[in-house]
């Protein structure tokens, strides 16, 4: 499944989409973030009947994504997202 | 009228309802799902995987005690005793306050299983807006989430946008459709999407001439747009189902599939118990895997 | 040489006046509805607090939401480049410029002569302007003048979940009946939206020395979360914050000719 954390405002659309079917929870994604965007789970809460842990982006940062990970996302000059970098099976990309 | 008559345009009719061709004490496994909402609740009692009954209504501001009254209004109009139930699932924005329920499962998996009792197994893509929040699913030949995104940050495309508006033009909720196609031609959509903004925007044009059901047919307009393109985002796969209070809107859901360019899927269902259908069902699924209550 | 800048801003229509590069008057008119008239009216105010003639203006540059209805503009200005000029004229030492209004936030990296090396806007979205805090302001029932000082009595710091501007009146609301103080929510308030002002600062980057214009400028309780959050002992504000665009449309012309 595609999971799509985030939201779309006037602004524009934000949202972080984590592959769940290449997810293993190895937690390289929650080491990496400098502002703890996510949060590795024991259940997937989305679906009941998968096994194994799972990445998700933490419930109280889901709704302001886009002023949590702006300072990893300068206006020029962007590096590459240390999340998306981290995760060795590509699990992670962002929208924006 | 003596009194002075203070108009809630947001107010729509709560219902329960109960199955009149099943027994209860016929049942081999009975499971209840619960959606709290922000802005609407849905208890649904399930006995061997069908509706056997369900109430739909307002949440109100106490979310642990809409769990309960949901339950209870369920319950009313059948002489089933609580007690009598096998397995219990809450979702739903106030799932965690749910406190009969033995687990709580996501709106999103809910909904998506829902959609796929209420419309039937060919469905592949469910929008579903509720009152704060707008969702996109898509799922598979079972009713498994393969993708989804949701809105709940932003009040633009929710249940919430509509009623502000409908506050701000006077119109009773259950109104807008019919309201907003009253017009000789359709007018530009409102161009912003911030609801805050868009309220500034309705009343510059009301000053301007503007006849209250060509703001509100600018406003459906918008509102369309804006949820196409969060769907288009994961993509539109027939068939299409709407779940949610929204549902009901004819003024947005004309105009969002006139965009898409499918017709949506057909129940005679209530469409706002889906989340709760879907929750019973997991219930349902759950308890043959040999899950027991809590308690 | 006598200059007019004109911001036509989303709630006020600013003006200021530069004679020979020096402030000689200001004014401001809402907007309203009708963004030509308050054009003329702002102009017109300005030049009576000048004690100058309308005749004897050489220039006007216009800037703002209603930029495209100045029409007697000789120069129409970008926004961030007008913010960054402002900053530069106002704070030679400025290094970093923000200019939050009713509609709309911005932030700009700049060098020593005010040009933009990088800039990030937040618009079309309430919750990130002013717009949040006028909203909040109804909810509690305050008057949007008393929200600031309100908020530095406060030293409590709630987390407000809600996002958005409609569903945060909605959360105002819910505090209120929980009990909690209207001072201690107002700082919620400012602290929530001092956040999205400080993420969009940090993305061109926190280098001192730091301004702000718009009239936001004004709430010491907005001022006062952003500097916590930013982490910074000084926050450099004009008097008359709400006329910065409008000098920095006036210095761009001015510089030009």
């Amino acid at each position: 499944m595609i999971a799509n954390y985030g939201y779309k405002d006037g602004s524009g659309d934000y949202f972080i989409a984590i592959d769940t079917d290449r997810c293993d929870g190895c937690r390289r994604c929650v080491e990496a973030c400098p502002f703890n965007v996510f949060e590795v789970v024991d259940e997937d809460p989305n679906d009941p009947f998968r096994e194994g842990p799972i990445v998700i982006v933490v419930t109280d940062k889901r709704k302001k994504i886009k002023y949590e990970c702006g300072p990893c996302k300068p206006p020029t000059n962007r590096p590459p997202l240390p999340c998306v970098e981290a995760c060795p099976q590509g699990a992670i990309s962002h929208s924006w | 009228m003596p009194e002075e008559d203070k108009r809630e345009y947001w107010r729509w009719t709560e219902s329960n309802w109960r199955n009149p061709d099943i027994e209860w004490e016929d049942a081999k496994i009975v499971t209840v799902g619960i959606d709290v909402g922000s802005v609407s609740s849905q208890a649904v009692v399930m006995t061997d995987g069908q509706v056997y009954a369900y109430s739909n209504m307002r949440t109100g501001s106490d979310s642990p005690e809409s769990g309960r009254n949901a339950l209870n209004f369920g319950l009313e109009s059948t002489d089933m005793p609580e007690s009598r139930i096998d397995y219990c699932i809450g979702t739903g924005y106030g799932r965690v306050n749910v406190p009969m329920a033995d687990r709580s499962i996501t709106e999103i998996a809910c909904h998506a299983r829902g959609a796929h009792f209420i419309y039937g197994p060919e469905v592949r893509t469910v929008l579903d807006v509720g009152g704060q929040d707008c969702k996109a699913i898509r799922c598979d030949e079972k009713g498994k989430v393969v993708n989804f995104l949701m809105n709940d940050k932003c009040a633009a495309g929710t249940g919430r946008g509509m009623e502000v508006f409908a506050d701000l033009l006077s119109v009773p909720i259950t109104d807008v459709g019919e309201r907003s196609f009253q017009i000789k031609e359709e007018p530009e959509p409102v161009s912003s999407t911030c609801v805050v903004y868009a309220k500034t925007e309705a009343t510059g044009l009301l000053r301007k001439g503007w006849e209250v059901s060509e703001v509100l047919a600018a406003y459906c307009s918008a509102m369309a747009e804006r949820i196409f393109s969060l769907i288009d985002r994961i993509g539109i796969e027939k068939e299409f189902a709407i779940t949610g209070g929204l549902a009901k809107n004819r003024g947005v859901v004309d105009r969002l599939m006139k965009e898409i360019g499918l017709e949506p899927m057909k129940t005679d269902w209530d469409t706002q118990i889906a989340g709760a259908v879907g929750a019973a069902l997991f219930g349902y699924a759950l308890v043959q895997k040999g899950k027991g209550r809590k308690k | 040489m006598i200059i007019a800048g004109i911001d036509c801003g989303a709630k006020n229509t600013k003006t200021v006046i530069l004679k020979d590069g020096n402030i000689v008057g200001k004014g401001m008119i809402l907007t309203g509805f009708d963004q030509v008239s308050a054009i003329k009216g702002s102009l017109d105010a300005a030049l009576k607090d000048a004690g100058i003639d309308a005749r004897d203006v050489d220039k006007i540059s216009g800037t703002g939401a209603g930029t495209e209805e100045i029409k007697d503009a000789d120069l129409r200005v970008n926004e961030i480049r007008a913010m960054a000029k402002a900053a530069n004229y106002l704070f030679p030492s400025a290094r970093t410029v923000t200019d939050v209004g009713a509609e709309m936030g911005r932030a700009a990296k700049i060098d020593e002569k005010g040009k933009v090396v990088d800039f990030a806007i937040n618009e079309k979205c309430a919750a990130g302007a002013g717009a949040f805090i006028e909203a909040m302001a109804r909810a509690l029932e305050v008057r949007l003048e008393d929200m600031g000082p309100m908020a530095i009595q406060s030293d409590k710091s709630i987390p407000m979940n809600a996002q958005c501007t409609i569903f945060a009146e909605s959360e105002v609301v819910g505090l209120i009946h929980a009990k909690t103080s209207k001072v201690d929510i107002s700082k919620a308030i400012h602290d929530a939206m001092a956040s999205r002002i400080v993420s969009m600062i940090r993305r061109i980057g926190v280098n001192e020395d730091i301004v702000m214009i718009g009239a936001v400028g004004l709430n010491p309780g907005f001022v006062d979360s952003l500097r916590t959050q930013l982490e910074i002992d000084k926050v450099h504000i004009p008097a008359d914050p709400a006329f910065g665009a409008a000098l920095g449309a006036a210095v761009v012309l001015k510089e030009e000719v």
